[in-house]
């Protein structure tokens, strides 16, 4: 997961990234912030007022009860959802479909193009500007990696639950994006398959790349995570390191999720 | 009941024998139908799918409008067609009236409303599912049209085999542009209408057959293609 000819061109975007070394796994990643950020559907206020910042490597959570605004907060994050108040910026501009290719997302339930294992994988590497000529070694590898080299040809739709998620994992590190956004990847998954994506996560983020993932599993984000955002009604009540947050939670939000009582 | 049964077995016999007047009248109407779905199709699957995927104002009135011209009567557009291309009509100086190319062009005018909004349909169906992910991959709306074309493409050939079925088995507008001139533009459906008329039950029947056969054909293949796509998820 290496193969600098898998990212795409990088002329467009190193001025930004002020660190134009095509031939590593990216060090600096792009800072990715929220401020002031307000989303809201029926009336209802999805996000109220978010600030959030994810900078540099490693595996950030994104906790809280179902219901609480997490998706959302991704979605919007990743130029997914546009807020109906307050910005978001990639390497502190606004998000840009140039930009798209340093930043990977996979979702809840995965999103499989009615195409090959192979030819979803390779869909992504073209969509980011990688040549034809190398997407094929670059999409193999990304199959690789995730334990799905002897699925290429089977039809996406195909494959079982885990088998799809990994393939969606695949599909966004195959451009070796420096932020890599996880909406509850194994929220419909078995303990085994679990245990695998959560593998490949750790590999991820150890290349030096950032990982944000949403969960409502504590143990989930106890075994992966660095820091944790707590997100409650819509709004981030805390955001520190993952162990302390845990183990000493500042708020009563938090201290009623993480008993499992019900919060919402 | 006699007569019947002397016509089917005389339809029978033009159908063993292929009767090269029944044959030129069957190939006709195959090369002005399939030349008007081909040229519908390529008109209707980007328009269709322009409109499944851009949003502005007025999107829903052309849909309403879209959809109501799949009801476009064919004598109407018969009518049309021949005011645009009679001799006083503004493109009479092409000299198409009475033509297997005027009929295309009637054809291709019902047959276009039918595949735009059967494709407006599939594709904004599967946009719904795709519209995310193809977000997050940066892909341009140009591309996103092609990739929602391509991955529904077995869906839309119901629409283009929905196109077909008009084009095929109608016979109002071709013969008010095309005449029925025997052997320049007699098709099936306007050779089953004269020869009706004029009693020779045997051509109307056998070409009758042959209208269904090529019915069942088409839409079995298609099935066929669809239940292929379907087994791999691709459909």
């Amino acid at each position: 997961m290496h193969d600098a000819a898998c990212s795409p061109a990088r002329d467009v975007t190193a001025s930004l990234r002020g660190d134009a070394a095509p031939d590593a796994a990216p060090r600096a990643v792009l800072p990715v912030r929220g401020d002031g950020l307000v989303v809201e559907r029926g009336g209802r206020r999805i996000l109220d007022a978010v600030d959030i910042a994810f900078d540099g490597p490693g595996i950030s959570a994104v906790l809280g009860p179902n219901g609480a605004g997490k998706s959302v907060l991704l979605r919007v994050l990743a130029g997914v959802v546009a807020p109906d108040a307050g910005r978001v910026t990639w390497a502190g501009q606004p998000p840009r479909r140039e930009l798209r290719p340093r930043l990977g997302f996979v979702f809840q339930k995965p999103v499989l193009l009615r195409r090959s294992a192979l030819a979803n994988v390779r869909y992504a590497l073209h969509a980011a500007g990688v040549a034809r000529g190398a997407s094929l070694e670059c999409a193999r590898d990304a199959l690789a990696f995730a334990g799905l080299a002897h699925l290429e040809r089977s039809p996406a739709r195909l494959l079982s639950g885990g088998e799809q998620q990994r393939l969606a994992l695949a599909r966004a590190v195959a451009t070796q994006p420096e932020v890599l956004f996880l909406d509850e990847p194994t929220a419909n998954l078995d303990p085994a398959s679990t245990a695998r994506i959560e593998a490949l996560v750790r590999e991820i983020a150890g290349e030096g790349r950032k990982v944000v993932l949403v969960s409502h599993d504590v143990g989930q984000v106890r075994r992966l995570a660095a820091d944790v955002a707590f997100v409650h009604h819509g709004r981030v009540v805390e955001h520190g390191p993952a162990a302390r947050f845990i183990d000493h939670p500042g708020s009563e939000a938090a201290r009623a999720f993480l008993d499992g009582r019900i919060v919402l | 009941m006699q007569d019947f049964s002397a016509a089917f077995g005389e339809a029978f016999r033009l159908l063993a024998t292929l009767d090269p007047d029944l044959l030129e009248i069957v190939a006709l109407s195959l090369q002005v139908s399939l030349g008007a779905v081909a040229l519908a199709a390529l008109i209707g699957l980007p328009l269709g799918a322009l409109l499944g995927v851009v949003r502005f104002p007025g999107r829903t009135v052309a849909i309403v409008l879209l959809n109501a011209l799949m009801g476009l009567p064919p004598v109407v557009v018969g009518l049309t067609v021949y005011l645009l291309l009679s001799r006083a009509g503004p493109l009479g100086t092409l000299g198409l009236l009475y033509t297997p190319e005027a009929m295309v062009i009637a054809q291709t005018i019902l047959v276009t409303p039918i595949i735009a909004a059967l494709t407006r349909q599939t594709v904004e169906d599967l946009q719904h599912e795709y519209r995310e992910l193809l977000t997050v991959l940066g892909v341009s709306r140009a591309a996103a049209v092609l990739t929602l074309l391509w991955d529904a493409r077995y869906s839309l050939l119901t629409g283009l085999l929905a196109g077909f079925g008009r084009a095929i088995a109608e016979v109002g507008a071709v013969i008010i542009v095309g005449g029925n001139i025997n052997h320049l533009t007699r098709v099936m459906t306007t050779a089953i209408a004269l020869e009706t008329s004029k009693g020779d039950l045997a051509l109307a029947l056998g070409l009758g057959l042959i209208l269904l056969s090529i019915a069942v054909a088409v839409n079995a293949l298609v099935a066929s293609l669809r239940l292929t796509a379907a087994r791999a998820a691709y459909a």
